[in-house]
């Protein structure tokens, strides 16, 4: 295990920077947390979470895909994919990271998305383990360590130090970097931390909600419950929780006519919105209570059907905070799992 | 803290349940914490002892819900409108966007609204209970042993700190007093905006606007946004898009959604209060209010059922459009 | 691109009844004013859109001018009445946004003026030149 200590943490940044970007969470100037480039100055904000999540980072909310140019009769298609860059996502937590995984089994199975597949080839993560969870955190619900989590690289954070260790190849290919300002050290007070650590996770008030009523093959169960009337009620079917949500993948493909070209880009869409997979024929979801079952139906079942009982939710607890009228996973498991009326 | 009590307003629910006015009531659901309410329909006294609330996390802003409860339903629903919810319940009337025949509108007194985001800002993170108390409101946090104590008009919500008025401007029913208009400050913000510098103000909203996540939580849950289908959401509109793909986009979106609201925004504040991002957009709103009492003579929406929108009225010497641009500085 | 090569590009809604009719008369007598300015024929004043205004600088125009017939002189009686409030606040949000004000501008030009129609589009696009090109309402994806 290696150790930093805080006043080497700019030079690390500038160590980091020198052969790619950076990217760390830094406080905005409302308070809240959001991903940044590294320059000279900015401060990493151990925050829990930023804002957006770092989906953005593999997925961004819109992409340009190409461009066509017609002259006469000639349609010309041109590839505007650029080299990607090498970067860092430095402090992203076990939730996040876990979406990444989720994303992969989405964005890298047959077809290969090569723009998702080029951007992942191109990261290093840095995960941070968590120290100070909140009360809207339930990761542990979907299986997820917070306390040690994957990446290439983990960093536990205690007092004014972090403490490295890599778990991949290219993870250590970074830490070896870093040599020149880390010093080898024991496990002493990285354990200490994970124990005080674990004594807040059992305080956590949603540490007991569970995933064993949901999972695969469970559609007939709950398609039909009556519980997705009330629930959705008051849904304003904007686009919130699926936007600040690490592992919603679905977007739409559009294209905008500049005048002088054709763009075509894909943006991040919602199954919130009324014109969610809407074609030629409509829209095969007609009302908010079939868009609101579509989306939670999709994380707790469908998904896990499809891959290996892996949930579509990492439980980072962005929608908890985030919804308008406060109605979010948490709930209509409760609801549904049997432990809540409606 | 509220002076109304919860248990007030079940009483009253109830007796109207019971005698058969109204056959549902829409209220504040408890969530998971004690800020996470969510808008519900009640059918029964024995859910609402249950799951009803009233606190200073009621926020949410019941009138635009109105619309489509009162499409489908047959019997009278039983709603309550804090005196910011009744500008809005009148303004909906005027544009005749629901049945006020199946609405029982029951008029309750307001303190104000908390802002989570405040409270964690002063207490920190972790918060899993909250307990009004007197003036204050006692916190627990996950990281303290002991409860921390916050003045409620510490942690007011922006909105309520410039509340522009305690009185009820519609209602069938009024439980316990209604306020007076107040003389607040709201337009301070926005004469400090337009005070800056063109570089400055550009450079403000850019670093603002530039967050939007085009969610679409301002515009759906504005209780002034009712169309049935939205240009921004309109395939066949050359402006439909899911994503602000570049500044432009951003900054058309909101001059328009605020545009289109424009004489009709009764200033209620939902939108900021949903926003995920913390964009200040009720300062768009704002100016167009500021600019619209300027221009053309103090205007409230929704504060006179059936009144004339400024946009949709005219009169033969309205100032010129370049003049109204170049007033500021001429007042200066 | 230098100063001296920039050109403006303008958009000008003009009222068919009255605004177009002026551009009409300034040609017929032969009176000049840029090229640079593309008019647009609208029915009224007032069927502007706030969005028309703002999808004209996406599209890469550097300056905005509705025209359209004096107060009192609409066709349909009081359509500009109506135009003179939006664009009032219009522009004015545009200004608080730190978006230049003087790219933006309604004029009242009747059929009889031809005169005043070139004056003030030569005036608009003296002014918008000055302020060079559109930064602040643009999108990149329309410029070259």
């Amino acid at each position: 295990m290696l150790k930093i200590t805080g006043d080497k943490f700019p030079k690390m940044f500038e160590i980091l920077s020198e052969s790619m970007s950076v990217y760390l969470p830094v406080k905005r100037s409302d308070g809240k947390t959001e991903y940044k480039k590294w320059q000279e100055g900015d401060l990493w904000s151990d925050a829990l979470n930023t804002e957006r999540s770092a989906k953005d980072f593999f997925f961004p909310q819109s992409e340009n895909l190409m461009k066509f140019k017609v002259e006469g009769k000639n349609i010309e298609v041109i590839d505007i994919r650029d080299e990607n860059e090498d970067f860092v996502i430095f402090g992203a937590k076990a939730c996040d990271v876990r979406s990444f995984e989720i994303l992969d089994r989405v964005f890298l199975t047959e077809p290969v998305d090569s723009f998702y597949k080029n951007r992942r080839e191109h990261a290093v993560v840095v995960t941070a383990a968590c120290s100070k969870p909140q009360e809207t955190c339930f990761c542990t619900s979907f299986d997820i360590d917070p306390i040690n989590p994957v990446g290439d690289i983990t960093l536990w954070r205690e007092a004014d130090a972090i403490y490295l260790e890599a778990k991949t190849e290219k993870g250590a290919a970074l830490v070896e970097k870093l040599s020149e300002i880390s010093e080898e050290c024991d496990n002493t007070e990285v354990e200490a931390g994970k124990a005080r650590t674990a004594k807040v996770f059992e305080k956590l008030p949603l540490k007991g909600l569970g995933n064993e009523k949901f999972g695969g093959g469970k559609t007939k169960e709950f398609f039909d419950s009556p519980l997705w009337a009330p629930l959705s009620e008051a849904c304003l079917g904007c686009g919130t929780c699926t936007f600040v949500c690490p592992t919603c993948q679905c977007y739409d493909i559009k294209e905008f006519n500049t005048g002088k070209e054709v763009i075509r880009y894909r943006c991040w869409d919602s199954c919130m919105y009324s014109d969610f997979t809407k074609m030629a024929h409509g829209n095969n979801r007609n009302s908010q209570v079939e868009r609101f079952r579509q989306r939670f139906m999709h994380k707790l079942v469908y998904f896990p059907e499809n891959n290996e009982g892996i949930f579509g939710c990492v439980g980072c607890g962005r929608c908890l905070s985030k919804c308008p009228i406060s109605m979010n996973i948490v709930k209509v498991m409760k609801a549904l799992g049997g432990s809540e009326n409606v | 803290m509220q002076k109304i009590t919860r248990e007030a307003l079940i009483e009253k629910a109830s007796s109207l349940l019971s005698n058969g006015t109204v056959t549902s009531v829409m209220g504040w659901k408890r969530g998971e914490f004690d800020y996470d309410v969510t808008p519900a329909v009640f059918e029964t006294v024995e859910e609402m002892e249950k799951d009803f609330v009233w606190s200073d996390f009621c926020g949410a802003n019941f009138s635009k819900y109105l619309v489509s409860k009162t499409q489908n339903s047959e019997g009278k629903i039983l709603v309550f409108l804090k005196p910011c919810d009744t500008y809005s319940f009148n303004q909906l009337l005027t544009e005749h966007r629901f049945d006020r025949e199946k609405v029982f509108a029951v008029a309750i007194p307001c303190e104000g609204m908390a802002d989570i985001s405040k409270i964690k800002a002063q207490v920190g993170e972790g918060i899993v209970e909250i307990e009004p108390k007197g003036e204050n409101l006692l916190i627990t946090t996950l990281y303290d042993e002991d409860k921390k104590a916050v003045n409620a008009a510490d942690v007011l919500a922006e909105r309520c700190v410039n509340c522009k008025s305690k009185k009820h401007v519609a209602y069938d029913e009024l439980l316990g007093e209604t306020g007076e208009i107040i003389d607040s400050n709201r337009f301070d913000e926005v004469a400090r905006i337009e005070a800056l510098t063109p570089d400055e103000r550009f450079a403000f909203w850019q670093n603002e606007l530039s967050k939007c996540i085009r969610c679409n939580a301002c515009r759906d849950v504005c209780p002034a946004c009712t169309c049935e289908k939205c240009v921004f959401d309109n395939p066949q509109s050359p402006v439909e898009n899911k994503a602000p793909t570049n500044e432009f986009e951003e900054k058309m979106f909101h001059i328009i959604r605020a545009f289109h609201v424009a004489g009709r925004c009764t200033d209620c504040g939902e939108c900021s209060r949903v926003c995920p991002q913390n964009i200040p957009l009720h300062l768009l709103n704002r100016k167009f209010i500021k600019d619209i009492n300027e221009f053309y003579g103090d205007y409230q929406a929704g504060a006179e059922e059936g009144s004339r929108a400024p946009l949709v009225d005219y009169t033969f010497d309205d100032i010129e459009a370049c003049d109204a641009v170049n007033r500021r500085d001429n007042n200066a | 691109m230098s100063m001296n090569e920039y050109k403006p590009l303008i958009v000008a809604f003009c009222c068919n009844w009255c605004s177009y009719a002026g551009a009409d008369l300034a040609g017929n007598n032969r009176l000049n004013y840029p090229a640079d300015v593309k008019i647009i024929r609208v029915p009224c004043s007032c069927r502007v859109n706030p969005m028309f205004v703002l999808r004209a600088f996406q599209r890469g125009a550097d300056g905005v001018i509705l025209c359209g017939c004096h107060p009192g002189d609409c066709h349909y009686t009081s359509g500009n009445y109506y135009t003179r409030r939006r664009m009032a606040l219009l522009f004015s949000m545009l200004d608080y946004l730190g978006i230049e004000r003087e790219r933006t501008r309604v004029e009242w030009v009747s059929a009889a003026e031809g005169a005043k129609f070139a004056a003030t589009m030569n005036d608009f696009v003296e002014t918008v030149a000055a302020l060079g090109e559109n930064k602040r309402l643009e999108d990149l994806r329309c410029k070259k």
